[in-house]
């Protein structure tokens, strides 16, 4: 047999096509989404309950018929046979297609409600208005577009986290952590914050009105958090504002240090986050789209730590626009608040660079260095200045170009419009502060890693391939060392599809966290020191 | 400056040449017919599946090579001239090396079998062999059966894959139970049954008389050796097994056996000439390894210690504790020492084997009769940490210390139902202890004082 000189491309014709029930499972899927498109082109529906009730159970039931068609008749185990064969999850005409739908969903939900039927003084219309019951029966009041999103999120999640529960039955990791950002988005996304502005104006909150508060969302993935108006709604709202504004700040400087020291950022970025839920959920056929190159994880390290910087500016002169200048009045005063700033983040920087220098590339100590010599020279500038408004540009300013481009066109239009182009985690990867925040911490300072087993590795490539965080899980796999990677969100694929047993998550001693072999185990003994002593 | 050419750019002359490159700044050329670039041919069958596409089976970006100053000659190697010290290569220019290191793996067993040439009739081994597949086998409408020849890990592979693209495969495995020549028969039992949950029409016992062609000289149907029985197919995967893949040496002065002949530092009887990984064949085996050792792992291990000795400190190929692991369909298997199958086994080797009442999970310990140190383990369904039990092979641990510490070298993923105390107590009743088990220890894990 010849074995060589004999190019060919490779192309697949495996079975894709669709089983009769998948086939019914989509017109009916499709059907309750015609619904809700009807209405956005002004279809006036008679009982908006009703229509409301049958185009969301079309959608859920045809989503969850066709993944019980594909996965509950089939032996547990993994599930990816031809995935790159498939238009919708390789990139094909399909999956552009949804690309550009979600995207242009995206562009009219943020920036033209009007299309979607929102009326500001008045009854809604169009889609907007087939929402109206269900809010009214959630919150009391009318829907929103923020309404109507919600929803759909939490039905997407929910159903397709149903498919994920099917399509990983036989691993108990993965089902937890899908049954978990289920109920957090359900419950603490959806439910909890509808609830409680029930309770606005009630005498328990002294009168007073809570801002809109998912309470599982923490600054600076909330970036609005601290803002002026929902300051003075969480002061003017009894004990319970003021207990709520407080778990706001412990959140983000007392909780999440403490559970990413000893889980990882797991715990927040796929058991809890809404993000995360969807990537996790609706965003799976997508995962294995996430760019593995070096050169992405730069863009990456670069763009997601500048997000950071650009969202502590933002939100310190956002808090520091609305503070006064006398102590008298109130003890958090602006030139307090800078010296409180300027001072934790010399110690956050202090910490890393007398510490942890060496477990930070080249670049990112540069980096790190350029930002906080640039941070805290716009606060001394503006310190010693004395200037009205913080910084160069006028809060009102930085606080709406971030809205409008990180909190609008990075999270929803790229981030999750581009799914079924970029992979389920561009956002998460490239843009989250709050992901970034945590992966700082997870890297530096966590007992988590995911433990290489000794010489097990093929460097099949399955675990990179199937790493929604672009992670080149194997680079590190094939070496013997373990992975300790900031971006790492602990969804536990790699391990779930390394066919060889290589891969565990788990949460372990500090020492030897990162074991860098370059011998690996199985070999002879003196070998193995001889090499890995250098 | 030194210049290392290598035959082969699979993991044995990649490992090599990166770990030259580590020691040294000597000039490293690669030649390799099969592929621009070097991938891991164990991941094959999932490019098949569409799990990946044949980009991701690489290891290394492109721009790795050049980084390093590692060249890549795409060209077949047709003489190797030792007196010279060049190679003739088809498709490239002549090369001339001051070391050279064969690492040119395998290519599949053919036995003569009458037909074993026919259109339709192939191996799986190399990324040709893949091409060859999608021609062959697209679809079920083009290849409307396969017979699948031998029952070893290749060929449960090649079922699994023929498998998702709804291709009917009949799997003909010579032995009475699959694999059984290496695992026991518990595990081996559990395996079959496994097969046919997957539709998988296997035929134990049965072996290839003839492959019998149609009018185009394509493949028409088999003979099955025992029964007479013809079957009609369109695809004959010959997964017998794989051999040194050395015919182009046979003209020149390196001594062959099966493989290249080598010694216990790699070298072949030629000076600065080298072997390693599939190819290399051991003038005498190594403990209880086979003296050809055609193994993902074996072959970096020999890379590894080849690096050295051409880096000048002269190394012998000493592997340690015996490892591996393979997937059968949904099933992952590892194995870590010695667990020889009943036909293989001394008298002295007793075995432990648990099996789970309804799930596919299995476990099967091998242990020294009178001194109880445990010679190896056998797991299906649990993933264990190599570095803990390699550690307790290494201190010559009986079965009853592994039996108490189990939970320690379990590595399933967090939240998976564990089995050891179903185990321990199967042990206990089976050979009259009083077991108990302990806790997980992350400090006997991880060794921390």
């Amino acid at each position: 047999m010849s074995t060589y000189n004999k190019n060919m491309a490779l192309t697949g014709e495996p079975p894709k096509s669709l089983s009769l029930g998948q086939k019914m499972a989509v017109f009916m899927g499709t059907s309750g989404l015609g619904i809700l498109l009807l209405a956005v082109f002004n279809v006036s529906f008679p009982n908006k309950a009703l229509w409301l009730t049958l185009s969301l159970s079309a959608i859920s039931i045809g989503t969850i018929w066709f993944s019980w068609d594909a996965y509950s008749k089939k032996i547990p185990g993994i599930k990816n046979d031809g995935v790159w064969f498939k238009s919708i999850s390789s990139r094909g005409l399909w999956g552009w297609v949804a690309g550009l739908a979600l995207t242009g969903f995206y562009v009219v939900l943020y920036f033209y409600p009007e299309y979607l039927g929102l009326v500001n003084d008045g009854d809604n219309k169009d889609v907007i208005a087939l929402f109206d019951p269900l809010s009214e029966f959630l919150n009391g009041n009318p829907a929103s577009q923020w309404f109507v999103y919600g929803t759909l999120y939490t039905v997407a999640i929910l159903v397709f986290g149903i498919k994920f529960l099917w399509k990983y039955r036989h691993n108990r990791y993965e089902r937890l952590r899908t049954l978990s950002v289920m109920f957090f988005q359900t419950g603490f996304a959806f439910i909890i914050p509808e609830l409680m502005a029930r309770l606005n104006g009630h005498k328990i909150l002294d009168g007073g009105s809570l801002p809109y508060y998912d309470l599982k969302n923490i600054w600076p993935l909330n970036y609005y958090n601290f803002e002026g108006y929902r300051i003075k709604m969480f002061l003017s709202s009894g004990e319970i504002g003021f207990g709520l504004l407080i778990f706001g700040i412990l959140s983000i400087f007392v909780i999440t240090p403490i559970l990413t020291y000893k889980y990882g950022k797991r715990w927040y970025c796929s058991w809890v986050c809404g993000c995360g839920g969807l990537a996790e959920t609706a965003g799976d056929s997508f995962r294995q789209l996430s760019d593995k190159s070096t050169f992405a994880w730069k863009v990456e390290r670069w763009v997601v730590h500048s997000v950071v910087v650009f969202v502590t500016l933002m939100t310190t002169a956002v808090i520091y626009s609305y503070l006064g200048t006398d102590t008298s009045k109130y003890w958090l005063t602006k030139s307090t608040f800078l010296i409180g700033v300027a001072t934790l983040l010399t110690l956050v920087f202090g910490w890393v660079m007398i510490f942890k220098r060496k477990q930070l590339q080249k670049d990112a100590q540069y980096g790190a260095i350029g930002y906080f010599v640039i941070i805290i020279a716009l606060i001394g500038f503006h310190f010693f200045s004395g200037d009205g408004e913080v910084f160069l540009f006028k809060s009102g300013t930085l606080r709406k170009s971030y809205s409008f481009l990180i909190g609008s066109i990075f999270s929803g239009v790229i981030g999750t419009g581009f799914y079924p182009i970029f992979g389920s985690r561009v956002w998460c990867r490239f843009g989250c502060p709050m992901a970034a925040i945590l992966g700082f911490q997870q890297k530096l300072f966590s007992r988590f890693r995911i433990t290489t087993n000794g010489g097990q590795c093929i460097s099949c490539g399955n675990c990179s391939t199937y790493c929604e965080m672009g992670i080149d899980v194997r680079a590190y796999a094939q070496k013997g060392e373990n992975i300790v990677r900031a971006s790492c969100v602990g969804c536990g694929i790699c391990s779930a599809v390394c066919p060889r047993g290589v891969l565990k998550l788990e949460n372990g001693p500090l020492k030897g966290r990162i074991d860098s072999n370059q011998v690996l185990l199985g070999n002879d003994v003196d070998l193995m020191t001889l090499v890995n002593e250098k | 400056m030194e210049h290392i050419v290598i035959i082969g750019n699979g993991i044995a002359g990649v490992t090599a040449a990166r770990h030259i490159r580590k020691l040294s700044d000597k000039k490293i050329t690669i030649v390799s017919a099969e592929s621009e670039y070097f991938f891991s041919r164990t991941a094959l069958m999932y490019v098949y599946m569409g799990h990946m596409k044949f980009e991701h089976t690489q290891p290394y970006e492109n721009h790795f090579w050049k980084k390093n100053r590692i060249d890549l000659v795409r060209g077949y190697v047709t003489k190797v001239n030792t007196q010279e010290k060049s190679l003739q290569i088809d498709g490239a220019p002549n090369l001339s090396y001051d070391k050279l290191i064969i690492a040119s793996g395998s290519k599949p067993n053919k036995f003569g079998w009458p037909g074993q040439d026919l259109d339709g009739v192939q191996g799986l081994y190399s990324k040709q062999d893949l091409e060859l597949l999608e021609e062959n086998a697209p679809n079920s409408k083009v290849c409307k059966r396969a017979v699948i020849i031998g029952g070893g890990l290749i060929g449960i592979e090649l079922a699994e894959m023929l498998r998702t693209r709804d291709i009917p495969v009949t799997f003909l495995v010579r032995e009475s139970s699959f694999w059984n020549s290496v695992l026991p028969s518990g595990e081996s039992e559990m395996i079959n049954e496994h097969i046919r949950e997957h539709h998988i029409d296997l035929r134990l016992g049965s072996s290839l008389k003839e492959i019998k062609p149609d009018e185009n000289g394509k493949v028409k149907s088999i003979v099955v050796e025992e029964t007479g029985e013809e079957i009609d197919c369109n695809l004959v995967g010959l997964t017998a097994g794989v051999a040194p893949n050395v015919d182009f040496l046979e003209d020149s002065e390196i001594e062959l056996g099966r493989g290249v002949k080598v010694n216990r530092f790699l070298e072949t009887n030629i000076m600065d000439a080298y072997a390693i990984g599939d190819c290399a064949e051991q003038h005498e085996a190594i403990g209880n390894r086979r003296p050809i050792e055609a193994v993902w792992y074996t072959g970096r291990m020999m890379g590894e210690t080849l690096a050295q000795t051409i880096c000048g400190n002269r190394m012998e190929y000493q592997p340690g504790h015996w490892f591996n692991s393979a997937k059968f369909l949904d099933i992952e298997y590892q194995t870590y020492g010695w667990v020889f199958s009943e036909r293989r086994k001394k008298e002295t080797e007793i075995h432990f084997h648990w099996r789970h009442p309804k799930e596919k999970i299995c476990i099967t310990v091998a242990f020294d009769k009178d001194s109880e140190t445990v010679l190896g383990i056998n797991t299906f369904g649990i993933r264990l940490r190599h570095e803990v039990f390699d550690r307790w092979l290494s201190e010559k641990r009986t079965i009853d210390f592994v039996m108490e510490h189990l939970r320690d070298t379990n590595f399933d993923p967090e939240f998976y139902t564990n089995f050891e105390s179903q185990i321990v107590s199967k042990y206990n009743s089976d050979f009259g202890k009083s077991i108990n088990l302990k806790k997980k220890n992350l400090k006997r894990i991880f060794q921390i004082a």
